[in-house]
């Protein structure tokens, strides 16, 4: 495995160690060894299937692995108090693929939400910083829309903006451009490395879109069943020799698949 | 040998199936109730969802009630005067209603009402990632979604069913009464003289425990959705069809227990 990060003097944000998983008999996971640094852009990418999406989700807890563990600023997720998982998983914000707003609430009561569950802050506060969640994702002034009436770049951009409203140390992005139109895929990316650039925050996101990794990332991961096969920096990664990569990045099928 | 071998593997795919069943159930029960007292105590959700349970299920279960009390004078009349014992169908009618009737018509009615609800709300929830998105904003699922509904369900069945007692034996003195041309007074007085406070009490416990059982039930089936919008009307389906069966199977042993 070939792995060139910028810090290694420091200690990882994250550390993932031999993460197994399976679901059904289906070996989803099968050793995966990852860290992510302090205030990096992490971007996983890999193909469909390839266990993206059950990795992010191991990163923060949501599912638990069968084996291994996900060490976060050195203490296990696998944890047995439910406060201190709670605590934990308060470094966290989490942006999820179609936004998964509250669609019972408005844009203003999303965005409030962790912020009446988790702070002391007064309602003036709380506005406050709704608007300046909203405005940080070029959204302002939609407070009072419910979910149901914005489009879907709009949906995951009042997510992120809820990802980011407690001011998490970790922001964990899920298929943050999936389905969407390449401009709206594009101005998803731009929001991505504004709050990249503003926030002190480490960022991971997966994507299957290369270009939008090449826009997002300080560093890029390849995850190829259920491991990573590499993980480096953009300019380094592009020209990495290994054939699977490549076909990736030129978008050509692989030949031991065509076969 | 074969078809041996198949028949008791599809056997035990279904008591597995079950035994999963029954430990959700329990699970989602378990952790429903540990987390109860844990801070912090939702009260506007509290309220809402004891709103949603009680005061909007009036009318279903006002008209429940009333028919079946009509319905039960009519037939106890026609039957008791064969054998000139129409005293006693104000006994009758004040008895069965109390003890078993309105509990349990009250019961499956909401089953229907907020047990098919809660499936449907939680389902929607878990298939769309806001459930996800609870879990990732630190505020644990069960204790936001779970326990207020389960809480208010609870609590706000007993008095549904002490407003049907009422509207049930109103509407078996209006047919007796208005319709058969009973006595008023004697009837009135037929309808308390043998009647216990302790079946009144039985039947509020009953509808306690009625309570707990459909709204844990539709809870447990939403929260455990999966396969989306099809799944979500599995869900739905089935925690109508579990929560009946379960209430009318614990009402027997709830009866011999309680009397």
């Amino acid at each position: 495995m070939q792995q060139e990060g910028p810090s290694r003097s420091k200690t990882p944000k994250i550390a993932v160690m031999d993460l197994w998983k399976s679901f059904a008999g289906k070996k989803v996971l099968q050793g995966v060894n990852l860290e992510v640094w302090p205030g990096e852009s992490l971007v996983i990418v890999g193909g469909s299937g390839a266990g993206k999406s059950v990795l992010l989700k191991h990163l923060i807890g949501l599912i638990q692995p069968d084996q291994g563990h996900v060490i976060v600023d050195g203490e296990d997720l696998a944890c047995a108090e439910p406060e201190r998982c709670l605590a934990i998983r308060r470094k966290f914000g989490m942006a999820f693929q179609e936004g998964a707003l509250f669609d019972s609430m408005n844009v203003f009561e999303n965005i409030a939400f962790p912020l009446r569950r988790h702070t002391k802050l007064s309602e003036e506060a709380i506005a406050a910083r709704v608007r300046e969640c909203l405005s940080l994702v070029h959204l302002s002034g939609i407070e009072n829309k419910m979910p149901a009436e914005l489009s879907g770049g709009m949906r995951r951009r009042v997510g992120f903006a809820r990802a980011i409203a407690l001011q998490p140390e970790i922001l964990l992005f899920d298929e943050p451009n999936t389905g969407l139109d390449p401009i709206t895929a594009a101005a998803i990316d731009r929001v991505i490395v504004e709050m990249r650039d503003k926030l002190p925050v480490t960022m991971v996101t997966i994507t299957h879109d290369m270009q939008s990794a090449f826009r997002i990332a300080d560093r890029i991961a390849m995850l190829r069943d259920g491991r990573i096969l590499a993980a480096a920096p953009p300019e380094v990664f592009r020209q990495l020799p290994d054939p699977y990569i490549q076909s990736f990045l030129a978008g050509q099928p692989v030949e031991e698949d065509v076969a | 040998m074969k078809p041996l071998t198949l028949l008791f593997e599809a056997l035990g795919r279904r008591a597995i199936a079950v035994f999963e069943e029954v430990g959700r159930f329990f699970y989602v029960l378990h952790s429903a109730f540990l987390w109860t007292f844990r801070k912090p105590f939702d009260f506007r959700e509290w309220v809402r969802q004891m709103v949603r349970v009680g005061v909007d299920s009036l009318p279903v279960v006002g008209l429940t009630a009333l028919f079946t009390g009509m319905v039960l004078a009519l037939q106890t009349y026609r039957g008791f005067a064969r054998f000139h014992a129409e005293g006693f169908v104000a006994s009758v009618v004040s008895l069965s209603l109390t003890r078993e009737l309105a509990p349990v018509l009250a019961a499956l009615m909401i089953a229907g009402r907020i047990g098919s609800s809660f499936a449907a709300e939680l389902g929607t929830m878990r298939v769309t990632e806001q459930i996800d998105a609870l879990y990732a904003m630190a505020v644990e699922p069960i204790q936001y979604l779970v326990v207020p509904r389960v809480g208010a369900s609870t609590i706000m069945l007993p008095f549904l069913v002490a407003f049907a007692d009422g509207v049930g034996v109103l509407g078996g003195y209006m047919v007796a009464v208005g319709l058969m041309g009973a006595n008023p007074v004697v009837y009135w007085e037929k309808t308390f003289q043998y009647l216990d406070l302790n079946d009144v009490f039985s039947g509020l416990i009953k509808a306690a425990v009625f309570g707990l059982i459909l709204a844990v039930t539709g809870c447990t089936k939403g929260f455990f959705t999966s396969g989306g919008a099809e799944g979500v009307g599995r869900s739905t389906t089935a925690a109508v069809v579990m929560a009946s069966l379960v209430i009318l199977l614990s009402d027997f042993f709830l009866t011999k227990i309680l009397f």
